[in-house]
């Protein structure tokens, strides 16, 4: 499809944007800022869904429904899925939607299993994230994980890596885990996982503290992506922090390789994630 | 493993030309909001108490000030809790 870009607008992919949140202006604002692919990770509504039923229509929406949306802006779209980790704690429910969860595999655009994770570090969420892990184990499929928030950040990250550990056919190359921070990014890349680095204006990381990060661990096995959703959050997150990076003497080739270069060979591990060229 | 190998050292620039004007405002707007919360008579609450222990390490030397700042709004136990009551988070650790 003809996206209308100019050429010297660098491409990039938004590897984790909730555009089930996000308006079509939306897409279109993205789309003339360079994006050409989206990632959508399965996530909480901001309300607990009463059924797998629920979960049903969710998954059909982002399989099905999402990427045509995209598509009018020249945007392809991917997905993965879950039950997010605040809707855990009802094991009952998680292992109704978790059985949904090998019929959507078959979607041509599900890249794997996420954002599965840990939202306050309880014994159930733990439970249902190894649970999680088990399936993408049992069915292949790369794994993207979420860290809790805020105060509850560096205890869930270390409970996340240490039950991975525990999972003796886990590749961690195979496996992201999101929304580092400076106290997390060291613990995630030394055991061997990849890390993505969230920008948002208050919770997670501003441009200039992710440009850090990225600059301290020479940008190796490291997407950013805006997680944009419902909440505080910028869809164009990405390209203000390519304008910074920029700022900060960053080449177009340094760009290239954290915003496309990376989540492209993270992704491309799904055989499921082929990039059509531009029209 | 799939790694990409294109990064460059950036460029050397002048960090305090580009950045300096936007850490004043934002340490100008920390105060502030010390000052707010003393005038309100809300210096007691947890947070507020979190930030200034964590404001302590802008003295620090070396380069991991704000690492030591995020550890120290973390909780620092290490079991998982028995259940989820709420589902939130409130940026600084809270021990009850």
């Amino acid at each position: 499809m003809e996206t209308g870009l100019k050429e010297d607008v660098m491409r990039y992919i938004e590897p984790h944007g909730h555009m089930v949140s996000r308006t079509t202006d939306d897409y279109e604002k993205m789309a003339l800022a360079g994006c050409t692919a989206i990632c959508e990770p399965a996530f909480w509504a901001g309300y607990d869904r009463g059924s797998a039923q629920g979960f049903r229509d969710y998954f059909r929406q982002i399989t099905e429904y999402e990427p045509k949306r995209a598509a009018k802006f020249g945007i392809q779209h991917f997905t993965w899925l879950c039950i997010n980790p605040k809707e855990a704690e009802d094991m009952g429910l998680a292992r109704d939607v978790m059985a949904l969860i090998p019929e959507f595999l078959q979607k041509p655009s599900v890249l794997g299993i996420g954002e599965i994770g840990l939202n306050k570090n309880s014994r159930n969420e733990l439970r249902i994230f190894e649970e999680h892990v088990q399936i993408a184990q049992d069915h292949e499929q790369l794994i993207l994980i979420h860290t809790p928030h805020l105060e509850d950040k560096l205890k869930g990250t270390r409970l996340i890596i240490d039950a991975l550990k525990g999972f003796a056919g886990i590749d961690p190359a195979r496996v992201i885990i999101d929304h580092v921070e400076e106290h997390t990014v060291d613990l995630v890349l030394d055991a061997g996982f990849w890390a993505g680095i969230t920008l948002y204006p208050e919770s997670k990381c501003t441009p200039h503290r992710a440009i850090d990060m990225l600059e301290q661990r020479r940008a190796e096995r490291i997407w950013m992506n805006s997680a944009c959703d419902w909440g505080v959050s910028d869809p164009l997150a990405v390209p203000k922090t390519m304008l910074a990076m920029r700022k900060r003497g960053w080449s177009e080739a340094a760009i290239q390789s954290v915003v496309w270069d990376n989540p492209r060979a993270f992704m491309g591990q799904s055989p499921r994630f082929q990039l059509t060229p531009p029209a | 493993m799939s790694e990409t190998s294109a990064y460059a050292a950036p460029a050397p620039v002048n960090l305090v030309e580009l950045g300096f004007m936007d850490a004043r405002s934002k340490l100008l707007d920390v105060a502030a909001f010390l000052d707010r919360v003393d005038r309100a008579g809300q210096q007691g609450d947890y947070r507020v108490k979190a930030l200034r222990e964590a404001m302590k390490h802008l003295s620090d030397t070396g380069t991991t000030r704000v690492k030591e700042m995020l550890l120290t709004f973390s909780d620092p136990t290490e079991e998982p809790i028995p259940a989820a009551e709420i589902q939130g988070a409130f940026g600084a650790w809270k021990q009850d």
